[in-house]
């Protein structure tokens, strides 16, 4: 067990390496990168069964005590996200090949390399048990994806890497400003014994560090009022960028925020979220409204769905944590999956603007069929998964009486169904104006058949979770569970 | 903790905020430079009072090594972001013969749209 969890940090690494030396051969080094992803995601598989049966794997890096060295814990929570977060990075890698050949693809010499880096911090994110190791995996996510931003280096790219790259940095600044408050308060940086100790000390000490770590993390997750650099930067980037950036990055801020804000017991905060979230959902949906393209519809509604994860962990109950994992669980593919057809947009039409495609619902039905699903499972409506996950968090708040972020998560509900309309409306019903045949992108058919066959896939991926939502549900509710009880948590990864 | 040490970081901290609103990424990078000597001088100072070098063999009170570990990871991340910053800076020097941040995209379109609606 201890092997697998090493795997899914060790292993991308490795074929990053490697795929950077080969880079020059392009088979080599895709089968390299799709070997060190896969390996990692079947590891993480392999985690979950192992977890769920037998209890939380702690692992002593180099064996050392755990105040001062660094360890990795695969508790349910963690190993429940990780393999959802692994299986898009292949899936989106086999869209990557696919794409390359057309003038929408990234530059495959990098990306290859950089996707497994990123991986590597995605799966470090997930397992570490202390806070500066979280500190590094956020940097090795970022750096990455700062270059995958950018690469190409056309200018509307640098101008939203600029915002993106001095908001993230500011962001890791004040992460590093927060680490030496923790361990100066507790002396320690390891998140079960910080938790056990942050307990004990003044209120006003306490709730200092939660919030500092709420602004640090939100930013991260691009939640009210922090959002801004998202919606900007995201559509900049090549389609198979954003949909692993879209499906992963601001998820781990809103996972580091509920690992620690549950296991260190911060509810004092709770209204303060609650409040946070109503605005992030009701602005995001209100966003994506006003915009007329396709990627910009969708990255408002990244912001949009962050407010209903945020909404589940700022209930501090039993049930609304549960509801803001299985909320993680399924918006993950979901979105991942839409930046993917909006991807398949772009290269059928050459263009993503609503204003200029149309018709493609009876040239290409069968990318009509990829966007309703989840499309309509982002809406939240029955019976795709989005509908369980939501009606998880609400009736959570419900429960807890908490009127205003209840109404607000259903207005958000309904606004995203008419943002998901507007898209319908523009790209698949109507006609094409007549232009669009000097920009579309000529792709040919083998190209186009992989990356329509990594769409289905994903497709379902999240249809997969929709049928499993029940089991999804209890895996949820017992790491839930284990998050509300540090003790358990604070024994495991000490003893 | 010693009131030099509070009042520097203090410092470092103001500037490099203030430098961070800049609109020229070359002053921004210089904020992020102070900001980054900042956070490192907190963590260093989070670790309790100086003493000896901790060295097994070394006699008396040892200051302690772990955020000096994590300081040293902290300012080799930095070093990097830097230098990938100025690089950001160069490159769009070259594409707009400045390296000034630009307006985003939203900014711009209701820039327009008031602009237009002024005329109308």
């Amino acid at each position: 067990m201890s092997a697998l969890v090493t795997t899914t940090v060790l292993a991308p690494l490795i074929c990053a390496a490697l795929g950077l030396a080969l880079r020059s051969n392009s088979h080599a080094r895709d089968g390299v990168t799709l070997v060190g992803l896969i390996a990692a995601a079947g590891s993480a598989i392999a985690l979950l069964i192992g977890v769920a049966d037998n209890g939380t794997e702690v692992v002593r890096v180099g064996s050392w005590d755990p105040e001062l060295g660094i360890v990795l814990v695969a508790d349910l929570f963690a190993v429940l996200v990780l393999p959802v977060a692994l299986t898009i990075i292949v899936v989106v890698e086999v869209f990557a090949i696919g794409q390359r050949r057309t003038a929408w693809g990234a530059n495959p010499e990098l990306t290859g390399p950089l996707l497994c880096i990123l991986t590597a911090g995605v799966s470090l994110a997930f397992l570490t048990g202390d806070l500066f190791t979280l500190f590094v995996a956020f940097e090795m996510i970022l750096v990455s994806s700062y270059v995958l931003l950018t690469h190409q280096g056309q200018r509307g790219q640098i101008r939203a890497g600029m915002t993106y790259v001095v908001m993230n940095l500011l962001a890791s600044t004040l992460f590093l400003l927060g680490l030496a408050m923790v361990y100066a308060a507790t002396g320690t940086v390891n998140i079960a014994l910080a938790a056990e100790r942050i307990s004990e000390l003044p209120d006003g000490v306490r709730l200092g560090i939660g919030a500092w770590f709420l602004v640090v993390f939100g930013t991260k997750a691009a939640v009210f009022p922090l959002f801004s650099w998202l919606p900007d930067s995201y559509p900049t980037a090549p389609t198979t960028i954003t949909a692993v950036f879209a499906g992963l990055l601001t998820k781990i801020g809103i996972y580091a925020m509920i690992r620690f804000h549950t296991v260190t017991g911060m509810e004092e905060l709770g209204p303060v979220m609650l409040i946070l979230a109503a605005a992030t959902m009701i602005i995001g949906a209100l966003g994506a409204l006003a915009q007329t393209d396709v990627k910009r519809i969708l990255s408002f509604h990244i912001v949009s769905q962050i407010g209903y994860m945020l909404m589940g962990l700022g209930l501090f109950s039993a049930a609304g944590t549960t509801g803001a994992i299985l909320f993680l669980i399924h918006h993950m593919p979901v979105k991942t999956v839409l930046f993917l057809v909006g991807g398949l947009i772009e290269n059928e039409q050459g263009t993503s603007a609503l204003g200029r495609s149309g018709g493609l619902a009876t040239r290409r039905p069968l990318i009509a069929v990829f966007f309703a699903i989840p499309a309509l499972s982002l809406a939240g409506l029955p019976p795709f998964s989005g509908f369980a996950a939501k009606f998880a968090v609400i009736s959570a708040g419900i429960a807890d009486s908490s009127t205003l972020v209840v109404v607000a998560a259903l207005v958000a509900g309904g606004l995203t169904l008419l943002s998901m309309t507007k898209i319908w409306l523009g790209v698949f019903w109507g006609t094409a104006s007549d232009d669009l045949a000097d920009t579309a992108a000529p792709t040919s058919p083998g190209n186009r058949n992989m990356m329509l066959a990594a769409t289905m896939l994903a497709v379902i991926g999240t249809l997969t979770i929709t049928v499993l939502a029940g089991e999804l549900f209890d895996l949820s509710q017992r790491a839930a569970e284990g998050l509300r009880a540090p003790a358990v948590y604070i024994a495991e990864v000490t003893s | 903790m010693s009131a030099t040490l509070l009042i520097l970081i203090g410092g470092l901290t103001s500037t490099g905020l203030y430098l961070i609103t800049a609109r020229s990424l070359s002053r921004i990078i210089l904020g992020f430079a102070l900001l980054g000597h900042a956070a490192v001088l907190a963590l260093l100072s989070s670790g309790g009072d100086p003493g000896v070098a901790p060295i097994v063999g070394e006699v008396g009170d040892s200051s302690n090594p772990v955020p000096q570990a994590l300081a040293l990871t902290a300012i080799v991340i930095s070093f990097g972001l830097t230098l990938f910053l100025l690089a950001l800076a160069g490159r769009q020097q070259a594409l707009s013969g400045n390296d000034l941040v630009e307006d985003d995209l939203e900014d711009r379109r209701i820039a327009d749209e008031t602009e237009n609606g002024g005329d109308a």
